[in-house]
């Protein structure tokens, strides 16, 4: 059988780890304490590069590593807290949020220390007011205990943390854009190099890390880089939350660590396989801006590198399941309508791209495109892919491509005017 | 990181040598390879978003945009490879099947890039959707089609990073994303200026110019020409429908000054030259007595015109009748003549124009001098910059700019007073706004807010006429902090003690209890100014139009003076000067007391070079100024003039009293391209070419001499202005042949030292700013006064000033301030503008603007009609409520001539410049 290790959640079911006391009598800031006292701010950094912990908002970036790129020189620096869990089928971060905020906010002082940043902020989906109001009044108490603002805990280091909610827009969610957003302008992406982490807010260095990322900083500050990589397996160290929806019988959140079983043993023992029985035809693993899987690639191990082996990302932690009863051709249609909607607008191949793909999966639904049609659907892809400010284009492209290339007789059937409704 | 002169890099296969830091579309441009682009424009930050110059780069996961990436050393570039140019088709493609079924910008003025692109690339639109986004035609010169936008934020970019208004952004996200206005109005209804600088930078037919004055497709010919209105004079080039002999658009061209920027007048503003009221033929006057014709300032008619508009002709032309060149200027030659022999020399005048060319206005000094043998010879400078010529001439020995507008980019401080540079100099505004964007700190002193002042650092909203206390207080904390650049005021200047110990009187609290500015920010901006490694000032007709006029000038002199701030890079003196060619007119001899390059009359040795070369006995005695020949026309002394495109009757003070003048006149001949006001009060009316149908030169407020070339043939029997002048000195017995404008430039630059050396061929397309020793070689001199000054021991003077205060001050009867100005949509009088669609649209009737707290006193709102009255006269007028103005003072343009601003203002004039307090009169305000 498969269980969770829960660390993160370890107290989720608590109400009294919402409050500063409760969550101090679990070993609270003693970590921030410690680090405040007897580490140097490159110490901190290279305990958390060591415990080989990667991003957790989606494209798994060493954090370690994203921390050395800020500039040792440059006075004004930033932590930005990406709250914005949009992607679909994500709901991982709130369950930090709401139910043990103060790791959360220690890993964000944990952070600050590293780099050296006296102002972070926490950009927290606008449709989330449970997580906005928990982490307000985690704040406020923080505040009040003198964890959070001048000269914490006595050692010099200032530090303060603003709570700022988003108004809606996917987009972001994407790192960039969520700077452009706080800093008050439309949330639309930057172009890269330079990348945030040497020029982000107000043109100052900003490190970017997802919620989770940073909570998974406190317990690796208090319990030891070493703990943490002895937790999973390589390349995907500590626990990870997952958020099982769809067709199984036990959807949720789980905190699991990876490379103990295969995707199949999650799908069928821990989240109990479909509620009607019927085969499970597709897996997307890592929300909806990754390549699906099919059942016939169920059997592969389950954590980072395998699934991106198997042409697939881990990405957000998302994992959605559908079975034989669904059509794959409604699926894709279903997630380019998600992003033609949710595009910024910027880029020509995004904008007009993603609405002309949805355009032809509809076409194609209705059994109105030409067979020759699903080959420009195809060729269009590859031209948008790799041509855009951000990755928002790739999250509709990859999954869309791998729909035609995997359910390609389904497709053709629905060209072909042959489709069963 | 060692620092490379050259980055190496391949491009398709060829090895090239880049600078460092330049983009891959610009090293790809150097070596002669185009990367197509849509959103790109050099002129603008790069943005990346259209991605059709995505290009491959060796070793990278995804394509790079060749429009903002940078080179790097060794890099691997492919620009045409089977995958660039799909993604360029595919793009096109995308973007084409969004198009409207013609190009709206192929179908006016032509070249649209992204029908060019799918033309190149045989573009066939596969999945035909086109989006469903409405046309916005609701400004009066601009059409919007947002089904033809492709979002690239070009537009976005000109009005926000070159024309800094800020209007457009943008709206709706993913594929419902379009541009805006504001927050999202109709174009017509937002806050744009109608500059057109996204027009220009529209690639597609997104955004296009209306056609205002025929088929845009009809262009045949384009001229390069300087724009008509201010002294900015910006380079235009016409596009022109010859065989129907009308502009039908404007752009804005490439120069060293404008940078092919435009404001509103400057692109939309032609269309006056086109009117149907052009004048076509000579009149002759045939009702007698003389006096005013038109209704509205002819009440006994007992009728009013209706608000707005211009001279009604049918009410205007039974006075005339139509006659032949001949015979009008026979009679103009007989008249004149007959006075002169008569009355002597000094009962003619004439008022030359600074809308005229330098030749033109070198000709007509020349006509009054020698065929009158009179002084009395001036021009609008009087009425805008005169006491800053004044304070000039008398404390640095030249009454030029020492620096360009554009110089501002060099300046870390930059002074702007008493100017509404958004309005009355826009372009040069836009280089202030550009600069302030990029950390120049604005101090903006003025007691209107005005457009500028919303880009001050620190704006200094003074008590109108309480300019010299806040300069003195200024000048007191400069000394007091040890800011004075002693080594600079030991050097080159004489008298600084007596400045010192005047402004030792006005400490900052004196100067602020006078001038209402705190204390505390007076320091700071002394401070700022007298810390600035170089610090320019930029003044406006808010500083000359006082009594006091020529103090304000001396104060802001000695404040440069004494911190080192003139003759380097980023810093000088700056008055902003009016009309196109108010600098040429001076430079000229467009002024009573000197002949070309203020060669003072008075002066033997001048007197005896201009009598040398143009072979007559000249008058000794400086001739008299604008309000004084209006004064002696009003007590008989003047009995006949000359009237070359001005139009005293609404551009000068006290309007009851021209009136009075122009009727009590013996002879009065107008030249003019309209009836003006002041051409109802004429003998005989001749007809003139516009700005559009002459050539010369005109000299900008930069000093920048620059070739205007015809554009249209003048309509009917309407002559060239240079030409009617040489026919009347002709007749008067004084001969002048000339067979061209350049012929006559030619007689003119070797009078002119300024000028020496430059010729109609050598100014090129954009000319020189003077002095130019090398004009084949440079394009002239910037900065001016490095090493000394044009005086006589070669040092500046510093001139102490003291606050006086205003001549006629708000009391119980009277007691608002009234403060003249303009608008950015009108010219002057209006005689243009008012005839132009797109202006008049704008901007069509009087208002008298009012401080929200003093319409609540008086229970008016906008719209709400009033009359306004000094001592001198009344107007009605609407309500238009607005904050710019203080409480206590009201704001008045003086274009319309329906409520005609200067009815009330007073004539009285400052000593040193004669120019009258156009900027301060007291009146009262009563809701009609
Ligand atoms: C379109 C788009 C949407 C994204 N949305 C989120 C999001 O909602 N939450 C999040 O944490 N990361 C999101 N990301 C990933 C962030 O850009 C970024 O990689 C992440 O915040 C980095 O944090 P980490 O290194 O801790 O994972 C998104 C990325 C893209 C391209
Ligand atoms: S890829 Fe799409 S979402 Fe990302 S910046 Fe471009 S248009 Fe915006
Ligand atoms: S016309 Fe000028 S002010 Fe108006 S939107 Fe275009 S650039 Fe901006
Ligand atoms: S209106 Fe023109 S310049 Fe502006 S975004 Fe659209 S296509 Fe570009
Ligand atoms: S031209 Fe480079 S992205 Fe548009």
């Amino acid at each position: 059988m498969i269980g969770e290790t829960r660390v993160m959640l370890e107290h989720a079911g608590d109400p009294e780890q919402r409050t500063l006391a409760g969550y101090r009598k679990h070993g609270g800031y003693q970590a921030l304490a410690k680090a405040l006292r007897e580490m140097k701010p490159e110490e901190v950094t290279e305990e958390v590069l060591k415990s080989g912990l990667r991003g957790r908002g989606g494209a798994g970036f060493p954090t370690g590593r994203k921390w050395k790129f800020v500039p040792k020189t440059t006075k004004r620096k930033y932590i930005a807290v990406n709250a914005d869990e949009s992607e679909p089928g994500t709901c991982k971060d709130r369950q930090i949020m709401e139910n043990d905020p103060h790791q959360l906010i220690e890993g964000t002082l944990l952070a600050a220390y590293a780099i050296g940043a006296e102002t972070c902020y926490i950009y927290v989906r606008g449709e989330y007011p449970h997580s906005i109001a928990a982490l307000e009044n985690a704040l406020d108490e923080a505040r009040g205990a003198g964890l959070v603002g001048r000269d914490i805990m006595g050692s010099g280091f200032s530090c303060d943390i603003w709570v700022h909610p988003g108004a809606g827009a996917y987009i972001c969610g994407e790192e960039t854009a969520l700077l452009t957003s706080l800093e008050g302008n439309r949330g639309y992406p930057r172009l890269r190099p330079p990348f945030p982490a040497v020029e982000g807010l107000w043109k100052s260095p900003t490190v970017v890390n997802n919620v989770e990322t940073l909570s998974c900083v406190t317990h690796i500050l208090r319990r030891g880089a070493a703990w943490f990589s002895s937790l999973g397996c390589e390349g995907s160290t500590g626990t990870r939350l997952f958020c099982i929806s769809g067709h199984v019988k036990n959807p949720g959140v789980y905190e699991l660590e990876c490379g103990k079983f295969t995707l199949r043993e999650l799908l069928m023992d821990l989240a109990g396989g479909t509620p009607s029985g019927r085969p499970i035809k597709g897996v997307l693993p890592g929300g909806s801006s990754m390549p699906v899987l099919t059942e016939a690639e169920l059997d592969v191990r389950f954590d980072l590198d395998s699934i991106a082996k198997a042409g697939s990302s881990l990405g957000s932690g998302a994992i959605m399941v559908f079975d034989d009863s669904v059509s794959a051709v409604d699926v894709a249609l279903n997630i380019s309508q998600f992003y033609s909607h949710e595009s910024c607008g910027q880029c020509t191949p995004c904008r007009e791209g993603s609405d002309w793909v949805r355009l032809m999966l509809d076409a194609v639904r209705r059994g109105e495109a030409k067979t020759k049609d699903v080959a420009l659907l195809l060729d269009v892809l590859d031209r948008i892919e790799g041509n855009t400010i951000c990755a928002l284009a790739e999250a509709f492209c990859w999954p869309v491509r791998s729909f035609v290339r995997k359910f390609g007789a389904e497709f053709e059937a629905h060209v072909a005017g042959r489709a069963s409704a | 990181m060692q620092k490379l002169a050259t980055v190496n890099l391949t491009i398709d296969g060829k090895r090239v040598g880049a600078k460092p830091g330049s983009t891959i579309w610009e090293a790809a441009k150097e070596a002669g390879i185009d990367v197509p682009v849509l959103c790109h424009d050099p002129r603008f930050e790069p943005v990346g978003v259209c991605r059709m110059c995505a290009v491959e780069v060796e070793g990278a996961r995804v394509m790079a945009a060749a429009c903002v990436r940078k080179v790097e050393e060794g890099m691997v570039v492919r620009t045409a490879s089977e995958k660039v140019e799909r993604c360029r088709r595919m793009l096109t493609e995308l973007l084409m099947s969004e198009q409207p079924e013609i190009s709206p910008k192929d179908a006016t003025t032509g070249g649209d890039k992204l029908w060019a692109l799918a033309e190149r690339y045989g573009v066939e639109v596969r999945l035909p959707r086109g989006n469903s986004r409405p046309d916005d035609l609701s400004s009066p010169a601009i059409a919007v089609h947002h089904q033809a936008c492709i979002l690239c934020d070009r537009c976005i970019r000109a009005c926000d990073e070159v024309q800094v208004n800020e209007v457009i952004g943008r709206t709706g996200k993913g594929y419902a994303a379009r541009i805006s206005f504001d927050l999202d109005n109709p174009m017509g209804k937002s806050t744009c200026v109608t500059c057109g600088e996204c027009v220009a930078a529209c690639p597609t037919g997104a955004l296009v110019n209306k056609p205002v004055a025929g088929d845009l497709k009809a262009a045949t010919k384009a001229v390069d020409s300087v724009c008509p209105y201010c002294g900015v004079g910006c380079a235009v080039t016409y596009h022109v429908d010859e065989a129907k002999n009308r502009v039908l658009w404007v752009d804005g061209r490439e120069s060293p000054g404008n940078q092919e920027r435009l404001c509103v007048k400057g692109r939309y503003g032609f269309d006056y030259a086109l009117h149907p009221h052009r004048l076509t033929k000579p009149l002759i006057r045939i009702k007698y007595p003389r006096g005013p014709l038109s209704s509205e300032v002819e009440t006994s008619h007992g009728h009013r015109r209706k608000p707005g508009g211009v001279v009604d002709y049918a009410e205007v032309m039974p006075a005339f009748r139509e006659a032949t060149w001949d015979e009008a200027l026979d009679l103009v030659a007989k008249r004149l003549s007959e006075i002169r022999d008569r009355d002597g020399p000094g009962a003619l005048a004439g008022f030359g124009s600074a809308k005229c060319t330098n030749e033109e206005a070198y000709l007509f000094q020349k006509l009054v001098r020698t065929a009158f043998g009179t002084n009395n010879v001036d021009h609008c400078t009087r009425l805008c910059h005169a006491s800053s010529v004044a304070a000039l001439l008398e404390m640095i020995g030249s009454g030029a700019v020492t620096t360009t507008y554009g110089d501002i980019v060099n300046a870390d401080v930059a002074l702007l007073t008493g100017t509404n540079a958004t309005s009355n100099h826009p372009v040069a505004a836009t280089f202030f706004k550009q600069a302030a964007r990029s950390g120049t700190r604005l101090i903006v002193v003025d007691p209107r807010a005005s457009g500028i002042s919303r880009h001050a650092w620190r704006f200094c909203q003074i008590r109108s006429g309480t300019d010299v206390a806040f300069y003195n207080g200024m000048m007191h904390v400069i000394v007091e902090e040890g800011l004075v650049d002693e080594e600079y005021v030991k050097k080159h200047t004489t008298g600084f003690e007596a400045v010192k110990a005047k402004v030792k009187e006005y400490t900052p609290e004196r100067a602020a209890a006078i001038c209402g500015v705190p204390a505390d920010v007076i320091r700071e901006v002394a401070i700022a100014y007298g810390k600035a490694k170089a610090a320019v000032t930029y003044w406006g007709m808010g500083m000359s139009q006082h009594v006091h006029g020529t103090d304000n000038c001396r104060c802001i002199i000695s404040l440069a003076l004494m911190t080192g701030n003139i003759g380097k890079e980023g810093a000088g003196l700056h008055p902003l000067r009016g009309q196109n060619n108010v600098q040429g007119a001076s430079d000229a001899g467009l002024i009573p007391m000197v002949f070309p390059d203020y060669q003072r009359v008075d002066n033997a040795e001048a007197r005896a070079k201009f009598e040398g070369a143009w072979g007559r006995k000249l008058d000794p005695k400086p001739g008299l100024t604008v309000v004084e020949i209006v004064k002696g026309a009003l007590e008989g002394r003047i009995k006949g003039m000359y009237m070359l495109g001005e139009n005293p009757f609404l551009s000068d003070p006290n309007t009851n009293k021209v009136r009075k003048a122009l009727s009590n006149l013996e002879f009065l001949v107008v030249q003019d391209i309209f009836l003006t006001e002041t051409a109802e009060f004429a003998d005989v009316v001749l007809p003139a070419t516009s700005a559009l149908e002459k050539d010369g030169t005109v000299t900008n407020t930069d000093r920048r001499v620059q070739v205007m070339r015809p554009a249209l043939k003048p309509p009917g029997e309407a002559r060239l202005d240079w030409q009617i002048i040489c026919d009347i000195a002709t007749r008067m017995g004084y001969p002048m042949r000339y067979r061209s404008a350049a012929d006559v430039f030619d007689e003119m630059v070797p009078l002119t030292e300024a000028y020496r050396g430059l010729t109609h061929g050598n100014l090129g397309p954009t000319g020189k700013l003077y002095p130019c020793p090398e004009p084949e070689k440079s394009d002239g001199t910037v900065v001016m006064f490095g090493d000394g000054f044009p005086t006589a021991d070669g040092r500046a003077k510093f001139v102490p000033a003291d606050h006086t205060g205003a001549d006629e001050l708000p009391d119980k009867e009277y007691p608002f301030i009234l403060v003249t100005g303009r608008v950015l949509e009108h010219w002057h009088t209006g005689v243009m503008t008012r005839r132009s669609m797109t202006l008049d649209a704008r901007e069509p009737e009087a208002f008298v603007e009012v401080h929200p707290d003093d319409c609540a006193r008086l229970g008016v709102d906008t719209g709400r009609m009033v009359t306004v009255s000094s001592r001198r006269g009344t107007i009605s007028l609407k309500v238009r409520k607005g904050t710019h103005t203080q409480p206590g003072s009201v704001f008045i343009p003086f274009h319309f001539r329906e409520a005609a601003a200067n009815v009330l203002t007073t004539d009285k004039l400052d000593p040193f410049g004669k120019i009258p307090e156009f900027k301060f009169c007291a009146v009262k305000v009563v809701p009609a």
